[in-house]
């Protein structure tokens, strides 16, 4: 009989562990089991959704259905009966499992406030395609929204909603925006650069509690003031979504707790994604929940039994228009000397900053490697220093590259000045191997004019590129010499 | 108009002059020579390719017609060994007639091979390709095009229905408001056609590169890309998501002209700009900003080159760049549109007729039983003695001398103990042959392995055919008479053809063999039935499809439809993959191949001419000065390259041109210099062409 694997979770790594199972073929029956009512879609394209630019065919992603793969949409699972080997699902169906992998997700968090039980109409967690569909349906009509949560989402969301021509203010109980991922310099240049895009920010302030009617929605702070606006977007972080895991009986800490091979403490039960923790970290980004549907592939179609989960470092990475924001590693502590003491040699510190321009960088290096940076605005180097930080490369002996520079490129040769200034060896036609010597020397024996220097070189006869530079020695030598240039 | 002939001649004497094309590249330069009894001079000439332009070997090109290592007489090895000795004609052919023979009768038809070139004529390659098919009746015919040209052909195979390397004329790129050039570094492989970005640039139009390196072509653009080699497939995948998501797409075209785009649209959903510049190290503005400029401009073309092609995954790797093409409707639409820049000379008509170990003339499919009965019809033979397809040449020449692979191997026109991937284990696979014949002009490193070698003519003495990078069909004008002694390869297959009692005769005449061509070719993909010399002369040349001598010819294609069953486009989702070989511990840097400007393919004529060995004298290897400084290298200093299939050896060119994780070398070297000693030699599951282009070396002072 050939092997049943069932997923919980028709999200992205649900979906992805799918496309992964049947790509490497073989005889067995997988079932996935997803409890919202449409087909896989891209959760980092809901803020492009959000904004307008697309519609929501746009987001789906590749689905597997049919070939032994048995997609069920808008079916929960209630229950894992774990001595039958079968999941229980809202529609009373048993669906029995020789592997079962939990791809549960995670679910928006929504802050202890009175005034948000039930969740107002006007209210909404920016999470989900249907929590998309009701913030765009709530937008229409709107002139003004606030959000509350200045982390990465919620600055998605704010920035979305500008585009879309609402009014939106930010309220974030931290001192400075993204503060899991930004130093406090760089908060303050995110939040100028996003006040330049019409997106107002309230800091260190906790709000208190929402009242929200036909009319609008009210968000009360802690320091006394309230902010009214016709929609309120909840970004409050998420939670991994851990209840069946639970009732079942596995190790559940934050996430439901899994090995290298993303097996949770039921051998015949993985978890993956948002919903997994492994070595202690949850990771809530869809690069690391792919991989682990990977390494789960590998294991359970044999293609690599021994196949492990190893984390790669995380890099938050925020990019709207007006907006470039990349953040990695160990950038947001104090003195590196003093945070980043241990092993190895010293800790250099790099930083740059024009707030005026809503650029800021900072990168600190040990030991030839990057161990963290924080980029602000448009820097040409950033695709540099997001491949040095993951891959632990060595970064360049000029260390301004990093901060300022395009990539590793050189600027193409300026041309001298003047032909005075410019040595004989070098190489005016690339395209015929001409140098100026030779044009010099061609010049000297008789040739004047372009054409000419062009018939006795081959200068200029290539690609055509080099034809000012001759000119320009041409001139350069009849000035010089104006006697034989009459000749 | 005429294409500037200027040919002197009266009757009984020979020409003095003739408007001819540059035996290198694909592009083809018009140029005119003249024989002043001295010496032969080359002058360009204005053609619509090369606006009077030529390059450096273009100018010196025929300096090789009396150069003193000119191969004049047959050399022949005795069978106990030893070295080459000058040899009679009948002796050599005689030679290769009693080998071919014991072989077969001993092994087998299939036991012998033929390998081709793409620098041959469209008539040699015809004639190549009946020889192996009717003389030989072996199924065992390949040529070096399979490492050129086979990925983006296939990839357009499966999307247009049709592969042309440019579906419209070279003139067109002037005309582009944007132009991507991918993995092509035409100013220093074709500098003339910068003429044409130059018209582009004097436009206003952009120009974005493609390239792990900062190449000549790099410096030149508005915006270059430096993705790591091997990750160009995820790089167009990824702009074509932003095209997505900043809606961009052009609906209508897609609608109306193609099919299967919503898988391509799921699949590039999970290619987000992040990601991928963590992949690439292209940054996400970068993607933006070339989605923005391909999207948002009334015309764009998409170029590839071998940068992108050269991969184990290059033919997916193309798609993903035809995808983004067809996705914002760019292929037939006035002045824009998708293409390939085709290497070699006749790289195009060379795949077309009858090379390609799974092709008939006129680019049919040799087991398609239509195309088999058609031209065995025009050949005179029966259809059910043609032989099937055979295998792509990577895999032909691995299996030589092997248990149930071919034992003897006839090269015309290549070179492959250079550039062959992992080619000490090609040149010991020739080694152990029973027989190799290698026809050539010069004693090239693979001729100076063969039992036979066969003298033969060089461009300025012979007349033909080729069809250059736009599938424009031009003349190749004989200049002189060969030197006594030297025949053409026509001569010399029609020769063993008698010798080995072929059923038809092998017509040595050129004309004659275009004649016969042109039958072979009616109704096929490539159909040259309403070409004819004098048509071509009349005109700058003639774009095939051209199937009726009254009718129009094609220089633009796929205006109307594509020539698929229903006449629309193919979309095909592709993903990325590693390279076949990734960087590690114990080879910790990407190795990446190519050319300068100043030699052609493997070096075989470019490094006799002695300007241009001035001006490239030897291999090296490039490298960053920050990878430098690691290892110890300073300028100069020779270097190892060292893969797990063998290494080079070269001084070290320090380049802050080049990525600090990449080093880079030039493939027209032999001996310790040969970089392909330590490429990869996996393979394109579609196309068969080698991952020349990435695999993982350490680097050190030599």
């Amino acid at each position: 009989m050939s092997e049943r694997v069932v997923i919980v979770g028709y999200g992205m790594a649900g979906s992805r562990l799918a496309a992964e199972l049947h790509a490497r073929g073989g005889d067995r029956k997988v079932t996935v089991l997803g409890a919202e009512p449409h087909r896989a879609y891209n959760r980092i394209m809901l803020s492009a959704l959000l904004v307008g630019k697309i519609d929501e065919p746009d987001v789906e992603l590749a689905e597997v259905a049919g070939q032994g793969v048995d997609v069920r949409t808008g079916v929960a699972v209630t229950a894992i009966d774990r001595a039958a080997r079968e999941v229980r699902t809202d529609d009373g169906d048993r669906i029995s499992y020789d592997h079962l992998v939990l791809a549960t997700g995670s679910r928006a968090l929504l802050p202890p406030l009175p005034g948000l039980d039930p969740l107002p109409d006007r209210v909404v967690a920016f999470r989900t395609l249907d929590d998309c569909r009701r913030i765009v349906a709530a937008a229409r009509g709107a002139r003004s929204a606030l959000v509350l949560g200045g982390g990465l989402l919620g600055l998605e969301a704010a920035r979305g909603l500008a585009t879309r021509g609402l009014d939106v203010t930010v309220v974030h109980q931290a001192g400075h925006l993204m503060e899991r991922q930004l130093d406090p310099t760089a908060g303050a240049v995110l939040a100028g650069t996003l006040a330049g895009l019409g997106v107002r920010t309230r800091l260190a302030v906790p709000a208190t509690a929402v009242a929200a009617d036909a009319d609008g929605v009210r968000l009360d702070l802690a320091d006394g003031g309230c902010l009214a606006a016709d929609l309120l977007v909840l970004s409050c972080g998420v939670r991994p979504d851990t209840a069946l895991a639970a009732a079942a009986g596995l190790t559940v800490e934050h996430g439901v707790v899994v090995d290298d091979r993303m097996r949770t403490s039921d051998r015949r039960i993985s978890a993956i994604g948002d919903c997994a923790q492994h070595d202690g970290r949850l990771t809530g980004l869809v690069a690391p929940a792919w991989a682990q549907a990977r390494v789960v592939a590998q294991v359970l179609t044999g293609e690599d039994p021994l196949a492990r989960y190893r984390p790669r470092p995380v890099v938050t990475r925020l990019k709207a228009a007006g907006i470039d924001l990349a953040a990695m590693g160990d950038a947001t502590g104090g003195d590196p000397a003093v945070s980043g003491s241990g092993n190895g040699g010293p800790a250099e510190e790099l930083t740059f900053a024009d707030p005026a321009r809503g650029t800021y960088a900072r990168l600190r290096i040990r030991d030839e490697r990057l161990t963290g940076a924080i980029l602000l605005g448009d820097n040409p180097a950033v695709g540099m220093v997001v491949q040095l930080f993951d891959r632990g490369a060595p970064v360049p002996a000029d260390r301004r590259s990093l901060l300022l520079g395009r990539a590793f490129g050189t600027a193409p040769a300026a041309p001298a000045a003047s032909p005075a200034l410019m040595p004989d060896a070098a190489t005016v036609c690339q395209c015929n191997d001409v140098s100026k010597g030779a044009l010099v020397s061609c010049w000297r024996s008789g040739a004047r004019t372009v054409d000419e220097l062009a018939t006795a070189t081959r200068a200029g006869t290539g690609c055509g590129g080099c034809r000012d530079a001759v000119a320009g020695i041409v001139d350069w030598l009849a000035e010089a010499d104006p006697v034989a240039a009459m000749r | 108009m005429t294409d500037g002939a200027r040919v002197a001649t009266r009757p009984g004497v020979p020409p003095r002059e003739a408007a001819t094309h540059c035996p290198y590249c694909a592009l083809q330069c018009g140029m005119v020579l003249r024989d002043t009894g001295e010496r032969v001079e080359v002058l360009p000439r204005q053609f619509p390719t090369n606006r009077g332009g030529l390059c450096q070997k273009g100018w010196t090109a025929a300096e090789l017609l009396d150069h003193p290592e000119r191969l004049t007489t047959p050399l022949l090895r005795d069978p106990t060994g030893g070295k080459l000795r000058p040899a009679s004609w009948d002796e050599a052919l005689d030679r290769v007639a009693a080998g071919i023979r014991t072989v077969q009768s001993g092994h087998g038809r299939d036991a012998v091979a033929v390998f081709g070139g793409g620098g041959l004529t469209n008539e040699k390659a015809y004639a190549l390709g009946k020889f192996a098919r009717v003389a030989l009746r072996t199924r065992h015919i390949d040529y070096n095009g399979r490492w050129c040209m086979s990925s983006a052909a296939a990839a357009g195979i499966r999307a247009f229905g049709v592969d042309r390397g440019l579906p419209f004329p070279l003139a067109d790129l002037g005309r582009a408001e944007t132009l991507l050039l991918v993995g092509a570094n035409p100013a220093e492989t074709m500098p003339p056609l910068m003429r044409h970005l130059a018209d582009q640039r004097r436009r206003g139009g952009r120009l974005i590169v493609v390239d792990p390196r900062a190449t000549a072509t790099a410096r030149q653009a508005d915006l270059h890309l430096q993705p790591l080699p091997g990750t160009d497939l995820a790089v167009a995948n990824a702009v074509l998501h932003i095209a997505l998501t900043e809606g961009w797409i052009d609906r209508d075209y897609v609608a109306a002209r193609t099919e299967g785009f919503d898988a391509v649209r799921r699949t590039v959903a999970g290619y987000w700009p992040a990601e991928v510049e963590r992949l690439s190290g292209v940054p996400v503005a970068d993607l933006e900003a070339t989605a923005r400029a391909l999207a948002t401009a009334g015309s764009a073309i998409i170029l590839t080159a071998r940068g992108a092609e050269q991969h184990a995954k290059g033919v997916d790797t193309v798609t993903a760049f035809v995808n983004l093409a067809l996705a914002l409707g760019l292929p037939g639409r006035s002045g824009s549109g998708y293409g390939c820049l085709t290497g070699q000379g006749n790289g195009q008509g060379g795949r077309e007729h009858g090379q390609k170990a799974d092709q008939l003339p006129g680019y049919r499919r040799v087991d398609d039983p239509a195309a088999r009965e058609h031209v065995a019809r025009v050949w005179g033979v029966p259809a059910d003695g043609l032989p099937g397809p055979g295998v792509p040449a990577y895999r032909l020449l691995e299996s030589l001398g092997t248990s149930g692979g071919p034992r003897a191997l006839l090269v015309f026109g290549s070179n492959p103990v250079v550039s062959a991937p992992r080619a000490a284990r090609i040149e010991r696979r020739l080694r152990g042959l029973d027989l190799l014949v290698v026809a050539d002009f010069l004693l090239s490193e693979t001729a100076a392995l063969a039992d036979v070698v066969l003298p033969v003519t060089q461009w300025a003495e012979e007349d033909g055919t080729l069809t250059n990078l736009e599938g424009r069909v031009l003349r190749r004008r004989a200049l002189r008479e060969p030197p006594p002694g030297v025949r053409t390869d026509l001569a010399i297959l029609a020769d063993l053809a008698t010798r080995l009692d072929a059923p038809v005769r092998f017509p040595v005449d050129p004309r004659v063999v275009f004649e016969e061509l042109r039958r072979a070719s009616a109704g096929g993909p490539a159909d040259y039935a309403g070409v004819s010399w004098e048509r071509i002369e009349a005109a700058d040349g003639v774009f095939w499809p051209c199937p009726d001598p009254d009718g129009p010819d094609t220089p633009r294609l796929f205006a109307d439809s594509f020539p698929t069953p229903d006449g629309r486009a193919r979309f095909h989702p592709v993903t990325h993959r590693p390279a076949a070989e990734e960087v590690c511990a114990a080879y910790p840097v990407h190795f990446t191949t190519g050319r300068v400007l100043a030699h052609y393919q493997s070096g075989t004529q470019t490094r006799r001419v002695a300007a241009l060995r001035r001006a490239a004298p030897g291999a090296f290897v490039e490298l960053h000065p920050d990878l430098a400084a690691r290892l110890g290298v300073t300028e100069g200093d020779e270097v190892r390259v060292v893969s797990r299939r063998g290494e080079l050896r070269a001084p070290a060119r320090l380049s802050p041109a080049i990525r600090p994780d990449t080093v880079f070398a030039p493939f027209h070297f032999a001996g310790a210099a040969r970089a392909n000693s330590v490429t990869n030699d996996a393979l394109d599951p579609v196309s068969g062409m080698p991952e020349f282009k990435i695999c993982a070396v350490r680097v050190e002072k030599a």
